[in-house]
């Protein structure tokens, strides 16, 4: 997986504020580019592939991140 | 605390008592306190009040009074009659619904086995029916687990459409449909809980049809007869009375709610933001879910709760586990800002409205607040 542009820690905040996070940042990164959101929060795993769906955004996919957090990729393509 | 002014839209959950059953509940409890075993006059009135209410029950669920159990709730009754059937067939497998009830989960994981299986549904919760009959097939399965209606989300499961392998039983967990929707016919056993119909908590029952294979998976006796120990006959009465009114007034109060349901589901969907889940036709008449995306669900349902509406929510931070539904998740749905409403039989049209209006406003504010 390319580098995100954009990496969002939300390690330790409480479900639904890594979505709203992801949302705001949306506009930090460029049509195509990669953003993701580390959470550990267990919902973000079925919240952020749902936001992509809702906002019709790509849901590229979770990978760890290098504390073992999950680490969800998503790209920009509106 | 008064909650008299209260509009309760949590009736999935729990039901208040049918006026049918308090009127039974009190003059049973005079009269059914002896122990329907024993041969004296208290005993006797016991029994008559006990085979009384089996008879009503078995009726309503189109079985023979002998067929049915009075658990000890509905949770009880899935694991008895789960369990029941694996221990019988002597093969531990279950294949089930990937968005089942809890007490169906529970039952799986109590005796691992690796003929389980999880079937998959799609994006409205429904199971495919030959996915799971294929799942059946399988060397190891000793019992099949389908809901006839989803608890969160209201999907009707296609229970007379699946195909199982013969030797395989099915139990159909019908707590969510009892008393508001047609049950399905194809079964080999089924539970339901009272105190969702308008009966009193703490009654569960289990259907065993006849020719299938059960055995008491817990210690006691085997048999139907008293499943779980001395019977609350009271409260089994009173259940009785309650279903019994209950799907008397099925058809004019499943019409009305539906259409309640239809403006909640509208306003919902006219949200910015929210995603109504379920089938909007094939589901339960009285109960709508939804999602609103950037709103925690304890935060919408405390709000709808100082604006005088009770609600439920199927979001993690709602749940003693802060886990989200395995319902929402099995579905691709969005597990936060979740709200299921569930109407009662006398639900009007103007605590719709206020409820419609209350929503508007809460998920328009929270949502303000956060700065979205």
């Amino acid at each position: 997986m390319t580098a995100p542009a954009v990496e969002i820690d939300c390690r330790d905040l409480p479900c639904p504020r890594p979505i709203i996070e992801l949302a705001r940042a949306l506009p930090s990164v460029e049509v195509g580019d990669l953003l993701a959101v580390v959470a550990r929060d267990p919902a973000a795993r079925h919240d952020v592939p749902a936001w992509c769906r809702m906002r019709g955004q790509e849901y590229v996919g979770e990978e760890a991140a290098e504390d073992g957090a999950p680490r969800y990729v998503v790209r920009r393509v509106s | 605390m008064s909650r008299t002014s209260e509009v309760y839209l949590d009736s999935a959950s729990s039901t208040p008592l049918h006026p049918a059953a308090r009127d039974t509940l009190l003059a049973a409890l005079e009269r059914g306190y002896g122990d329907p075993r024993r041969l004296h006059g208290a005993g006797r009135d016991a029994r008559l009040l006990l085979d009384n209410a089996r008879a009503v029950v078995a009726e309503c669920f189109g079985a023979r009074p002998d067929e049915v159990a009075f658990t000890a709730s509905g949770t009880d009754a899935v694991h008895r009659g789960l369990l029941g059937l694996t221990a019988a067939t002597g093969r531990d497998g279950i294949v089930h619904g990937a968005v089942e009830h809890s007490a169906v989960l529970h039952a799986v994981d109590w005796r691992p086995s690796p003929a389980h299986a999880r079937v998959p549904v799609d994006a409205t919760g429904r199971v495919d029916p030959r996915a799971m009959a294929a799942a059946a097939a399988r060397s190891g399965v000793g019992a099949v687990a389908l809901q006839a209606a989803n608890q969160e989300v209201g999907t009707l499961q296609p229970v007379d459409e699946l195909d199982l392998p013969a030797g395989v039983p099915l139990l159909v967990d019908a707590a969510a449909a009892v008393g508001h929707v047609h049950l399905p016919r194809r079964w080999d056993a089924l539970t339901a809980s009272a105190h969702k119909w308008g009966g009193p908590a703490g009654v569960g029952v289990l259907v065993v049809r006849r020719g299938t294979r059960w055995t008491n998976p817990f210690p006691g006796d085997d048999g139907l007869d008293q499943a779980g120990g001395f019977p609350d006959v009271p409260a089994a009465l009173a259940a009785a009375a309650a279903l019994q009114a209950v799907l008397g007034e099925r058809e004019e109060v499943a019409a009305r709610q539906h259409a309640l349901v239809d403006r909640i589901r509208a306003t919902a969907a006219a949200l910015p933001d929210t995603e109504v889940v379920g089938d909007p036709v094939a589901r339960l008449p009285h109960l709508v879910t939804f999602s609103c995306l950037y709103v925690g669900g304890d935060e919408i349902v405390s709000a709808l709760a100082r604006r005088g509406y009770a609600v439920a929510s199927g979001s993690a931070c709602t749940a003693s586990t802060l886990e989200p539904s395995h319902v929402l998740a099995a579905m691709g749905a969005l597990t936060h800002g979740n709200v299921r409403v569930s109407l009662g039989r006398d639900t009007t049209a103007e605590q719709v409205a206020g409820f419609c209006a209350a929503l508007a406003d809460e998920v328009g504010r929270i949502r303000a607040e956060a700065g979205l």
